[in-house]
């Protein structure tokens, strides 16, 4: 095994690309989830065969992506962003308000404006977390609560409700285009476009150098406080979108919207790869994380455990992948200090 | 003329080490913990004024009994974040303590103190396995905590489904809350004061409490100097486990209802808490009397903004700006000070290097 | 440890001891002057803010406290669970408030709370949901549970022509009002409709999102499904959302408590044939009336007295300190537009 690292290696490029891909986190967490449907269609064919289940298979995961890939963006730089469900629920009540009091606004507008509004929201935590070196934890904690009592005051005991939103944009949480839901294609197109992002432009690069080692990016003179900002801002826009994608797909919105899917959105990135100390991780990771986490909740009552148990697989989940990528991290460590040790 | 290489150079005025120190009273009250108090005292006062009913036999009365499970939490919960540590599951062993206090009384029927003391060594392994993933496996107590976050709460919530025990004796509900004789102070203080007054001696007064603020100033030092870290963090997540589901037991009693539900949500409130009570979230300064102080202030604000009919949801607000502003407050104070001393970076070197350019010329002539 | 931590710590814990002593001089009697003259202070507190069958009848309650000239306030948590009720409950006693009308998550787990503000001179009128008896002064019922239970039987049992599966979608697992009622359902199904089967019951906790997917999940879970009861009018409005976009519309029927403004769209489009309800609004009138009547000394509670209740007329205290308010009222496509609640 040493060998490899001493020498050219002997297996052909072709070879080792597929052994990359086979052995990445990514197309593990895809098997495992592949195995989920494959069990649970197994126990009830209409999971997957008829045409509310694979509408539903696609269409759940709709608002979940979206804050599982904003928060890798975050993670990646080495914070955390708490307080993206309480974003949710502001952006989901904010399109609805929209609705209501201006009637003709097209249905694009209300998605620019969601993402404004949650972009604004992330630039609060990024300036704060950027400027005022404080932890990124502490600081969307208290965002948290901040964001979730502008939210309340605002809507009162008022929620929105479908006969107050257009026809159009009811349609839209049902709509498909070939079978796919227009929304989870609404996802999947931001996943491609900050997955690229992400891969192959300097600023995408220049987030894994800063999540890395954060003294050595500064010293190296990355741009470390306007990069993690940027990082914050796409959090929050993302977190907007899935708002205004939630008030579509459920049409009301009550006070609740978005409690509790921040830890769910910290957790598909963490199973999906995205290491919690920053540095490394992918975006399609984290999106196969967050299918992973809504079918297990959907195949559970199905296959008979009750639905109350999924948090504890959530849970479990999370600390199989930390514990998992610790070990991994530890072999691997260990076998660069033999073959250093025996050049 | 003597050689002005050789001799040093006069320094203006002879400054001794007590020199360099500011006087008791700026030592003693200038800290962040006499802000809080001060704070806290300030808010008390303002309310016994202005907001009516405040001063009222019943307001401390309902004060103390609603902050009394994050008061408790708040005691072990400074120590892991002055280690630089944090622990976000101690919610989650509440509801799961609840929980069992509930399905052991209700359907194994064990009396409350037996399923009390089960409860307690359940938070006890819990605490356990968050200290063995943190401190012996290396893991970052963020994500550790997380995942145990959803897997306790999971685990209490999968228990009991969604029905909630309702059905406790009166006595032991009756006990949570009465009062000391007649005064407005519940019985649960005086369990509340023992334990501040162990952690105080812990953290303050003995060899492991040094050992827990050297960690949170730099680990590996601490571990040179014989420190063993693993063992201390390892503790300390033991001690959060168990007491906080000490505090399920209260909660549980305290309302008549164990639900896999209860307390979501209180770990955000500890931790406020805990941060506006001066600790360093960086880890490696802290006292009990700020987080003390921190606690009855949340507590102070939310019962004075209830009684001015405010809704919850501006009391949330308001904690969390408060969160916010302490946090920032540090890093504020840190830059507004380095400037107006000087003391920043460079200057203290050049201002040397300058002094000793001058005396060497005064020293020349 | 510091010597000046040390003493700043002493001196924090006598600061704050004396300001303590100070605040419990004020230990006057627990009865302080609440009512002393002036308007009778209402409190509504339902089982949680945001639920337009709760906005409906806290109006009522309003518009019942306006008449009678006395000062209303409406507070509640946003969860609908016990442990949320009682730090309102708390707060009145500390206010003092005359009356506090309440819809229960729990028959057992506010007593406490109650006790304390019972003691403090409050009177507890519970309405929509009750505690146990022993905890509050008076209870106002819409209508008796066995005929809301009844009534939702009768008519699912219509429309999947009296065989097949169904399945219960309730609000929060401890509710009293949903305990009993279902209670009722399973066993007037057993008595008298044999070949329907329950094969499922599942909380969505009053909270709308929760109920669409548990619809959903249901639906999934239970391919032979024929019929849904939802005695919630959150949980049947999300269900009828859910329904009619998906292929179960018009095969699984869908009945139970509903809103007509909520369930109107959905009665028209034939997802929903029909459904039952009382009238929120004239619920929480009464309550109002009821707990005024209690603060005069007008009523104690006892069996057979009566007070009046402004344009509803007047009215008797059952057995175990209930008061009726009527029968439930079935809604279809043919009377739904009637209606503007």
């Amino acid at each position: 095994m040493t060998d490899l690292m001493l020498r050219p290696s002997r297996v052909s490029p072709v070879q080792r690309a597929a052994g990359t891909v086979l052995r990445s986190r990514e197309v593990a967490v895809a098997a495992v989830l592949v195995a989920v449907i494959l069990v649970t269609t197994l126990k009830s064919s209409s999971f997957l065969f008829s045409s509310d289940g694979w509408r539903d298979l696609l269409l759940t995961p709709c608002i979940l992506v979206p804050l599982a890939i904003g928060q890798t963006v975050v993670i990646v730089t080495r914070n955390v962003d708490l307080s993206v469900g309480s974003v949710l629920g502001l952006t989901a009540y904010l399109t609805g308000r929209l609705f209501l009091d201006h009637p003709g606004l097209p249905i694009v507008a209300v998605f620019v404006i969601g993402m404004l509004a949650g972009a604004v929201l992330g630039a609060v935590n990024g300036v704060l977390v950027a400027f005022g070196k404080v932890p990124a934890l502490v600081i969307t904690l208290g965002t948290l609560y901040i964001y979730r009592g502008i939210f309340l005051t605002w809507a009162g005991s008022n929620r929105i409700n479908a006969s107050d939103m257009p026809e159009g944009f009811l349609n839209l949480g049902t709509a498909s285009i070939l079978t796919i839901p227009v929304l989870i294609i609404i996802a999947l197109v931001v996943l491609a476009v900050v997955g690229y992002v992400l891969w192959t432009a300097r600023g995408g690069r220049e987030l894994y150098a800063i999540g890395s080692d954060p003294d050595a990016a500064k010293l190296y003179g990355l741009p470390v406080t306007r990069r993690v900002l940027t990082a914050f801002v796409v959090s929050g826009a993302l977190a907007g979108l899935a708002g205004v994608v939630y008030t579509a797909r459920y049409g009301t919105v009550s006070s609740g919207a978005g409690y509790g899917i921040e830890l769910q959105a910290v957790g598909a990135a963490v199973i999906g790869g995205v290491a919690i100390f920053g540095g490394s991780g992918t975006v399609w990771g984290a999106a196969i994380g967050a299918f992973l986490l809504v079918t297990i909740n959907r195949a559970l009552p199905i296959v008979g455990i009750q639905d109350f148990w999924q948090q504890a697989v959530v849970g479990a989940l999370i600390i199989c992948a930390v514990v998992l990528d610790r070990v991994l991290s530890v072999r691997q460590a260990r076998r660069l200090v033999e073959a250093r040790e025996l050049s | 003329m003597t050689s002005s290489v050789l001799t040093r150079p006069d320094t203006p005025a002879t400054r001794t080490y007590a020199s360099y120190s500011r006087p008791l009273w700026q030592r003693v009250l200038l800290t962040r913990e006499m802000a809080v108090i001060a704070l806290l005292v300030g808010v008390l006062v303002w309310s016994n004024l202005n907001v009516p009913n405040f001063n009222g036999p019943l307001t401390l009365y309902f004060l103390f009994l609603d902050i009394t499970p994050i008061l408790l939490i708040a005691l072990p919960m400074t120590l892991v974040i002055i280690t630089g540590e944090i622990d976000l599951s101690v919610a989650s062993v509440v509801g799961l303590s609840s929980v069992l206090v509930g399905m052991l009384h209700h359907d194994a029927g064990l009396s409350i103190p037996a399923a009390a003391v089960v409860a307690l060594v359940v938070g006890a392994v819990c605490g356990a396995f968050n200290g063995f993933l943190v401190s012996y496996v290396g893991l970052p107590s963020l994500a550790v905590t997380i995942g145990t976050l959803a897997l306790y709460r999971g685990i209490a919530v999968g228990l009991l489904g969604t029905t909630a025990v309702t059905d406790f004796p009166e006595k032991w509900t009756t006990l949570a809350q009465d009062r000391i004789g007649t005064s407005s102070y519940p019985v649960v203080l005086i369990p509340i004061a023992v334990l501040a007054i162990l952690f105080a001696l812990l953290l303050h007064f003995s060899p492991f409490g040094r050992g827990v603020f050297e960690i949170g100033l730099n680990d590996e030092a601490a571990h040179f100097t014989g420190v063993n870290v693993e063992r201390t963090k390892f503790w300390l997540f033991v001690m959060t486990g168990t007491v906080s589901a000490l505090a399920g037991v209260y909660y549980t009693l305290r309302y008549g209802s164990a639900r896999g539900d209860n307390a979501t949500g209180m770990e955000l409130q500890v931790i406020a808490a805990v941060l506006l009570g001066g600790v360093s979230i960086f880890g490696g300064r802290g006292a009990l009397h700020g987080v003390i102080a921190g606690v009855v202030l949340i507590g102070a604000l939310s019962s004075a903004m209830r009684l001015e009919s405010l809704t919850v949801n501006v009391i949330n607000i308001v904690i969390g700006g408060l969160l916010v502003l302490s946090v920032m407050s540090t890093s504020l104070l840190a830059w507004l000070s380095a400037l107006t001393s000087g003391r920043t970076n460079g200057a203290l070197r050049l201002g040397r290097r300058r002094q000793a350019a001058m005396h060497h010329r005064k020293g020349d002539q | 440890m510091k010597f000046q931590n040390r003493l700043s710590a002493l001196a924090a814990v006598a600061l704050v001891a004396s300001l303590g002593l100070t605040a419990c001089g004020g230990n006057s009697d627990g009865a302080s002057g609440s009512s002393g003259g002036g308007k009778t202070t209402v409190t509504f507190l339902p089982k949680n803010l945001g639920n337009p069958y709760f906005d409906t009848s806290d109006a009522g309650g309003k518009a019942a406290v306006d008449e009678f000239g006395g000062t209303y306030a409406e507070v509640g948590p946003d969860t609908a669970t016990p442990d949320a009720q009682v730090p309102f409950i708390n707060t009145a006693a500390q206010q003092g408030v005359d009356a506090l009308v309440i819809s229960a998550d729990d028959p057992k787990a506010i007593c406490n709370a109650i006790g304390t503000a019972q003691s403090a001179g409050t009177k507890i009128v519970t309405f929509d949901s009750d505690t146990s008896p022993d905890c509050r002064d008076l209870f106002i019922n819409q209508a008796t549970a066995e005929g809301i239970a009844k009534v939702q039987v009768d008519e699912i049992a219509k429309q999947i022509g009296d065989s097949g599966e169904i399945a219960i979608l309730s609000a929060a697992a401890n509710a009293t009002n949903q305990n009993a009622w279902i209670e009722l359902m399973k066993k007037d199904l057993a008595a008298d409709h044999p070949n329907i089967k329950l094969v499922d019951t599942v909380y969505g906790n009053d909270d709308d999102q929760t109920s669409f997917d548990k619809t959903a999940a249901l639906l999934q879970a239970h391919p032979d499904l024929k019929g849904i009861i939802s005695p919630t009018t959150v949980g049947i409005a999300a269900a009828a959302r859910y329904l009619s976009t998906s292929e179960y519309k018009g095969k699984v029927a869908l009945t139970g408590l509903g809103t007509p403004n909520q369930m109107r769209e959905y009665v028209k489009d034939g997802t929903v044939t029909s459904f039952a309800l009382w009238n929120p609004e004239d619920l929480g009138y009464l309550a109002a009336y009821a707990a005024k009547a209690l603060v005069d000394g007008t009523i104690t509670g006892k069996e057979g007295d009566k007070f009046d209740a402004g344009k509803l007329g007047s009215f008797t205290v059952g057995a175990d300190a209930t008061v009726l308010l009527g029968d439930p009222y079935v809604f279809d496509k043919s009377n739904i537009d009637k209606f503007k609640f």
